[in-house]
């Protein structure tokens, strides 16, 4: 909304010359940037504190990469054994590889080292969790319809790869957590059919754990995955710009418009600085909380191990998964071993990231919609998928809080056997049980912004009538408010209709069931013809 | 109300909230004919710094000061790093080091943070701007030429007609990354079977049992009732290559239980010497070591997915995903009462894995 006085002046300066137009020129004549200033410069950005979510998540990867540069000029990735010889009184002398030997060092010898590992440790936490708080947000406001589907799928490659990130750079320092989380990956290796033994053979360099791993580890951690990760954000951020940023529903907002603040100079210094704020707490996490403290654990060596071991926190939802399952899932047949008691959880697992990679060519595949959506969703309005989500969240917190079964056992003085059968539950029918809560709660909130668009809110004045008869006054919404409460799509179950040959196909069958599915329970939104009777009730 | 429709394509347009672009069918989508309009944008209301000129100045104060502290911080970290040095073998010393350069930073950068963020939302201009959308997929027009650049170049290489070229270099490209995949053979050692490697440890008749680190031999009248010893090959420490690697498989743990207790498989017999069994270490589950002993139950719990074996029935599964019992480790006495191994395990330890049967 630039006044097109101050554009004029802008110019008249360039004109008039002085070093930043000298400069500016200078540039743009060798890089034509005063194109992409025209078109970026003020490009319109939706405000809502859901949308820092994938800032946080931005922001906390430029810290990784910040903080693991620092890292790479101290760590030596070998698994070569050496004799520690740093500072670190206990364990001097003590025979380890040389990975965990500069790990110590970085830790102990060289000043700030120990805070740039902690800057990294847990940026690297908040960076994961950033992904998947703000691929929630996605989800149960519908961003990923179209045109965005596209772009869903690379936010959740993304998410894995940030995964593989974290336990990629968790391994390096080669101490006893981290070795036992190889020993974990190598078994479960192992227990693929066919291939495994030779995967696992290769990946090691040998028989488990060999002196290649570390090495490995770290060419994937710092050259392969960043590059892959920086690629996939450029794309990422790029489709942001194509599709511009949804909005959610409000007056003056429509499917054809963005309304918020431009990129300068508001969004440069709302989001510049949130960069800062985010670095900040990070660094503030990284001098006051210890975090990874592989000087405690100490070298990898196979045969000990600590009770209440813990992956870090993203990874608990496979090794949850591993715990889950119920002995005896083995068995020996024409010769060779089949062991389902990894194959369930690595095929499981599978299958939902899959789910989820594919849910916005489910979801348009069963509403059937092709028009392009800008404006959110907000969750209630839409029942069965918000449902869909709550089942999800909630098999994925069981898997979760299995991966801490001994802790919880051990801190609530329960059986093992008990934390176990009732994570089995949990997970198995947990999702059923979230998905019709959740269902039933969006349907109930729409119902009442039913109620509240036609009858007004509670407004807390209690009036004694002439007969003695208290009401509650109820006030009117205004029209602006009312806009966010009746401004949504509502979808209605496919009816079955033979196609031109006079068939129904079983493909149509399956979408009309999920359609059927989805849409049977629905609320509609308020019209004007009812609004109006409704006024005529009360006035 | 819309009609449904299989395609979605007689559909009229959608409601006010869809995009108004012409013919994108809108699937079972429903429209609200009597719809709300929408109300168009609230008037904008003032902030406490557009009317007040004392908040506007105090706000301003506010950012500048944040900015004045953040380059403080900065000053304070660089002091840090030089009055908190690290002395060695002091870990207070790297306490005082990770704590004050870590908080002078914070400062530096939530200061710049919140001042510059407090600056956009107090002081600059804010009435809200608008973008138009349009169309993702591009104009008519651009969709025709780069439908027909394509066929241009299908035409001009006659990718299409001379099948013969297409072919052989679709099979070419195919072929071209396969030495890639052979080179990675090379990731393993070549000329090693990773199957039979598994099947072996550094256990063979004789090898007296020691203790883990140390490796000192154990006498049978070391081991007390009710303990447990975490137990490896003697000669393991001294091995100049592949300590971790053999450690990975040999490693055993000690147990002696009341010989009453002990439910000995007929096959086994003579395994054990005066109630003292000497089991893999090594979860038959995906391999990490198995700790924990519980002296009264005589169950081994594994602290990683929490299977647990019996060690009076042969140290079978219990509970837990594991499948296998831990395989045992055949024991006696030689002439001067140190356990010896009469043989390697008979069976591979360890997690299971394809070629095993």
């Amino acid at each position: 909304m630039s006044t097109s006085t101050t554009t004029t002046d802008l110019v008249e300066t360039k004109k008039s010359g002085g070093l930043t137009a000298a400069a500016s020129n200078y540039i743009d004549e060798r890089t034509s940037i005063s194109t992409a200033v025209k078109e970026l410069g003020r490009k319109i950005f939706p405000d809502h504190w859901s949308f820092l979510l994938g800032e946080v998540a931005l922001y906390s990867f430029v810290i990784i990469l910040l903080s693991g540069s620092f890292l790479t000029f101290f760590f030596s990735a070998a698994m070569t054994p050496v004799e520690y010889d740093g500072s670190f009184v206990p364990l001097k002398g003590v025979e380890m590889s040389a990975a965990m030997s500069s790990s110590l060092d970085i830790s102990f010898d060289i000043r700030g080292g120990l805070l740039m590992r902690q800057v990294h440790h847990w940026a690297a936490l908040l960076f994961v969790a950033a992904i998947g708080l703000h691929m929630l947000r996605i989800y149960f406001t519908g961003a990923f319809r179209k045109p965005r589907e596209l772009n869903w799928v690379i936010g959740f490659i993304l998410f894995i790869l940030a995964m593989a990130e974290g336990f990629t750079g968790y391994s390096l320092p080669d101490d006893l957590l981290s070795g036992n989380g190889l020993r974990i990956i190598d078994g479960m290796v192992k227990g693929i059919p066919l291939v495994g033994t030779w995967i696992s053979y290769l990946l090691f360099g040998g028989e488990f754990p060999g002196e290649a791993i570390v090495g490995r580890l770290y060419s994937l951690h710092i050259l392969l995955l960043p590059a892959i990760i920086v690629a996939l954000i450029a794309m990422h951020l790029l489709f942001v710009v194509v599709h511009k940023h949804t909005q959610y529903p409000g007056a003056g907002r429509t499917n054809q418009n963005v309304v918020g603040y431009p990129v300068l100079p508001v969004y440069a210094a709302k989001a510049g600085g949130f960069f800062f704020i985010v670095f900040g707490v990070v660094m503030l996490m990284a001098s006051l909380f210890t975090i990874n403290p592989i000087w405690n654990y100490g070298p990898y060596d196979p045969s000990p191990v600590s009770a209440g071991t813990q992956p870090d926190w993203y990874i608990g939802f496979a090794d949850g998964a591993l715990r889950l399952i119920p002995p005896g899932l083995e068995f020996v047949w024409l010769d060779h071993t089949f062991s389902f008691n990894i194959l369930i959880p690595l095929v499981a697992l599978g299958l939902f990231i899959l789910v989820v990679l594919i849910y916005p060519f489910i979801e348009a595949w069963v509403t059937g919609d092709k028009r392009e959506h800008h404006i959110l969703d907000r969750p209630r309005n839409a029942p069965t998928r918000t449902a869909i989500g709550a089942a999800g969240v909630t098999f994925y917190a069981a898997l979760w809080a299995t991966a801490s079964s001994d802790i919880i056992a051990t801190h609530f003085k329960v059986t093992m056997e008990g934390v176990i059968h009732t994570m089995q539950f949990l997970t198995l029918v947990g999702p059923f049980i979230a998905f019709f809560i959740a269902k039933r709660v969006c349907l109930a909130l729409q119902k009442k912004d039913r109620e509240i668009v036609l009858h007004g809110y509670e407004s807390g004045r209690i009036v004694r009538l002439p007969g003695g008869e208290y009401i509650e006054v109820h006030q009117p919404i205004d029209e602006y408010e009312r806009w966010k409460l009746v401004s949504y799509s509502d979808y209605k179950p496919l009816m079955l209709r033979p196609n031109a040959q006079g068939k129904i196909t079983t493909g149509q069958k399956l979408r009309a069931g999920m359609s059927r599915w989805f849409f049977e329970d629905r609320i509609e939104p308020v019209g004007t013809t009812e609004l109006e009777r409704s006024h005529g009730d009360h006035h | 109300m819309a009609k449904d429709d299989n395609s979605g394509k007689d559909l009229a347009a959608a409601d006010s909230s869809g995009v108004g672009q012409e013919g994108a069918p809108a699937g079972t989508v429903v429209v609200v004919r009597d719809a709300v309009a929408n109300p168009g944008f609230p008037p904008h209301r003032p902030r406490v710094t557009d009317v007040q000129p004392s908040a506007e100045r105090r706000a301003e104060r506010t950012v500048y000061t944040l900015f004045y502290l953040s380059i403080v911080g900065s000053v304070f970290a660089i002091a840090a790093y030089m009055a908190f040095p690290i002395i060695p073998e002091d870990p207070g010393s790297v306490r005082t080091n990770n704590l004050f350069i870590g908080l002078g930073l914070s400062l530096a950068l939530m200061a710049i943070g919140i001042g510059a963020v407090h600056w956009g939302k107090a002081l600059m201009y804010d009435h809200e701007g608008i973008d138009e959308r349009h169309p993702v997929r591009g104009s008519e027009d651009t969709r025709a030429r780069a439908v027909e650049i394509f066929q241009e170049a299908g035409e001009e290489s006659g990718i299409g007609r001379r099948t013969l070229i297409r072919n052989s270099l679709i099979g070419a490209l195919i072929a071209f990354p396969l030495p890639a995949v052979v080179l990675f053979r090379g990731l393993g050692p070549q000329d090693d079977n990773p199957a039979a490697l598994l099947s072996h440890t550094m256990w063979k008749k004789g090898t007296r049992l020691a203790l883990d680190p140390t490796g000192t031999p154990i006498k049978a009248s070391d081991i007390t009732l009710g303990s447990a010893f975490h137990v490896i090959p003697e000669g393991l420490q001294d091995l100049e290559h592949g300590k971790l690697e053999e450690k990975a498989k040999a490693a055993v743990l000690l147990m002696r239980l009341k010989p009453e207790d002990l439910n000995e498989l007929p096959e086994r017999a003579g395994w054990s010497y005066d109630g003292i069994v000497a089991y893999s270490k090594i979860c038959t589950h995906v391999g990490c070591p198995v700790a924990l002993y519980e002296q009264q139950t005589h169950h081994l719990l594994c602290p990683c997915h929490q299977s647990q074996f019996d060690v009076s029935n042969h140290c079978e599964v219990i509970f837990g995903p594991a499948k296998r019992p831990l395989p045992q480790l055949p024991i006696a006495v030689d002439s001067e009462g140190y356990l010896i191994a009469q043989s390697d395990f008979t069976e591979p330890v360890g997690p299971s894995f394809w070629e095993r049967n």
